[in-house]
């Protein structure tokens, strides 16, 4: 059956429950939140209709400033350390036998679906001191006490990359399963090693996808709301944890609305930059 | 040697990985209610705990209702979306198409935050239903995704054959078309399930003040110390994760599934 415009209304109906649903529930609590990021403090947490730029005004302070920095500094360092770690080892996932695939797939999708709760969890008590790794360390007498390892920066960029790195395999798979595997033999039969022929033929073909990777992971990096709370100091809140904070404990819904509203500019910033990076792929 | 050096990359990754699981499974049996790893004694009575104790039952029968319901709605909406798309020539559609992946490609904290001034405005804020909606919204995109892939390997000449031989509409979707997506039906309906099962945020904003869900109620228990029912939910969370997407690889094709989603994330 070929593919055809719409003739009548009726054609149209399948579209009705989806368009609406959409609608009412994406498009207009996102227009709800914009529009409640002008909106006026009261005090215990009430808000007023009205149109002041008090609450982005606030993005001028130096406190609001070094957590901004903190999140794209965090979200950079996340991005890098799970390309870095993912690249090869997704490259070397996509030649395995099908069967080892499905097995890596299944336990990467379990672990990506895991909420940033249990992650949080889990890694909080991997770090205690009563429960924690250094108990293995002292075990295998590498140490002679066991200590707390959270909370820290390193806990949190952990935790952040283990939350991360599954979904930049998920996002990888697909751009590497189809690279030309003839590229590679070209260079194996010209005498490259095989990390020699990963570093000089694979990665260069690949330039495109890894600068979206990179843009991608560090979107998801971004969202991570409850890790830095769990694994870090206040110091080391992110944007998005902020927001949570001003949102649930402090109840200045309009900070925390003109705060998502900042934040979904940067990512959008981020998906056209990406959109970008993919267009010069197929170019190439 | 390259293989030896390659064994080890990915033993190491698959440590980093298993890591915490191994330690939250190691904590789960602890005897007493001591947080603490190789555990002192032995006892399973901690998963019981999940199902005996009523705040922790009422969590998880919250959740599971939840992800049910919401995974069915989340369906519901994609279903006609990707049909119409795959069906009919209509390029401005595809703007539902770009909403329905937006929730899914933004950091989770905006939409949480969107549905929760429009829950408050809408004066519905805290009604369990509320939580359903949003998580059908949040979650669209995973059986979006996986049936605008279905629908593209459906091989349209089975379809003209059936018009050809006099099958209207209704009945060439209900005889054809169906039985062709319903793996993917199913596959997005799983996708939507387990990422609705361990969902904290979007709950959290929307009904976190009048129920738990299971992520709520281990977050809360949190704040209070370390129980190790929260190690034994966890596990019990992995493995039904494990286990769902298990059997989606089992009957459908997971490879081909992935590939397809994240290309169309970009």
């Amino acid at each position: 059956m070929r593919r055809e415009p719409p003739q009548t209304f009726g054609d149209y109906s399948p579209l009705l429950f989806p368009a609406a649903m959409l609608t009412i529930f994406f498009v207009v609590p996102f227009g709800t939140m914009i529009a409640v990021s002008f909106f006026q403090r009261q005090q215990g947490g009430f808000y007023t209709p009205a149109f002041v730029f008090d609450n982005y005004e606030r993005f001028l302070s130096a406190f609001f400033g070094g957590v901004l920095g903190f999140s794209l500094m965090m979200a950079i360092a996340v991005a890098i350390c799970c390309v870095v770690l993912a690249l090869p080892f997704t490259y070397l996932l996509t030649r395995m036998a099908r069967r080892v695939q499905i097995v890596w797939l299944v336990a990467l999708l379990s672990i990506l679906s895991l909420s940033e709760v249990i992650i949080g969890f889990a890694w909080s008590t991997l770090f205690s001191r009563t429960a924690g790794i250094t108990n293995i360390l002292v075990a295998l007498g590498l140490m002679s006490e066991a200590k707390a390892l959270t909370p820290s920066f390193a806990a949190v960029l952990t935790g952040m990359v283990y939350q991360a790195f599954p979904y930049t395999v998920l996002v990888l798979f697909p751009a590497l399963v189809r690279l030309d595997p003839t590229l590679t033999e070209a260079a194996r039969t010209l005498g490259a090693s095989p990390p020699k022929a990963f570093f000089t033929v694979v990665v260069p073909a690949l330039r495109n996808t890894i600068v979206a990777t990179l843009i991608m992971v560090f979107i998801f990096a971004l969202g991570s709301y409850l890790l830095p709370q769990l694994l870090g100091r206040p110091q080391h809140w992110t944007l998005s944890v902020l927001i949570t904070d001003q949102a649930i404990y402090q109840s200045n819904m309009p900070f925390a609305a003109a705060m998502a509203v900042f934040l979904v500019l940067v990512t959008l910033g981020l998906v056209a930059l990406t959109v970008i990076a993919g267009r010069k792929g197929e170019a190439a | 040697m390259t293989s030896v050096y390659q064994k080890l990359y990915f033993f190491l990754i698959g440590l980093f990985l298993a890591l915490p699981l191994i330690v939250v499974a190691g904590v789960s049996v602890n005897q007493k209610q001591t947080l603490a790893f190789p555990p002192e004694g032995f006892s399973t009575s901690w998963y019981g705990e999940i199902f005996l104790n009523p705040e922790w039952r009422n969590a998880l029968f919250a959740s599971v209702t939840l992800a049910l319901l919401s995974a069915a709605l989340a369906v519901a909406i994609a279903l006609p979306l990707a049909w119409f798309l795959w069906r009919r020539v209509a390029p401005w559609a595809n703007i539902f198409q770009l909403l329905g992946v937006a929730p899914f490609t933004l950091p989770p904290v905006i939409t949480a935050l969107g549905l929760l001034t429009f829950w408050a405005t809408a004066g519905f804020y805290g009604q369990p239903w509320t939580a359903v909606v949003s998580h059908a919204i949040f979650f669209v995109t995973l059986p979006l995704v996986t049936l605008s892939l279905g629908f593209t390997s459906i091989d349209r000449s089975l379809v003209e054959a059936a018009a050809t031989m006099g099958a209207d509409e209704r009945t060439i979707f209900r005889t054809v078309v169906l039985p062709l997506i319903l793996p993917y039906i199913v596959s997005g309906y799983a996708f939507a399930f387990v990422l609705s099962l361990n969902e904290y945020i979007v709950a959290y904003m929307t009904v976190g003040f009048t129920m738990e869900t299971l992520p709520i109620k281990i977050f809360n228990a949190l704040r209070y110390g370390y129980t190790p029912t929260m190690a034994s939910v966890t596990v019990l969370f992995v493995s039904t994760a494990a286990v769902i997407f298990g059997l989606v690889a089992r009957f459908g094709d997971l490879p081909k599934l992935l590939g397809a989603m994240a290309s169309d994330q970009k």
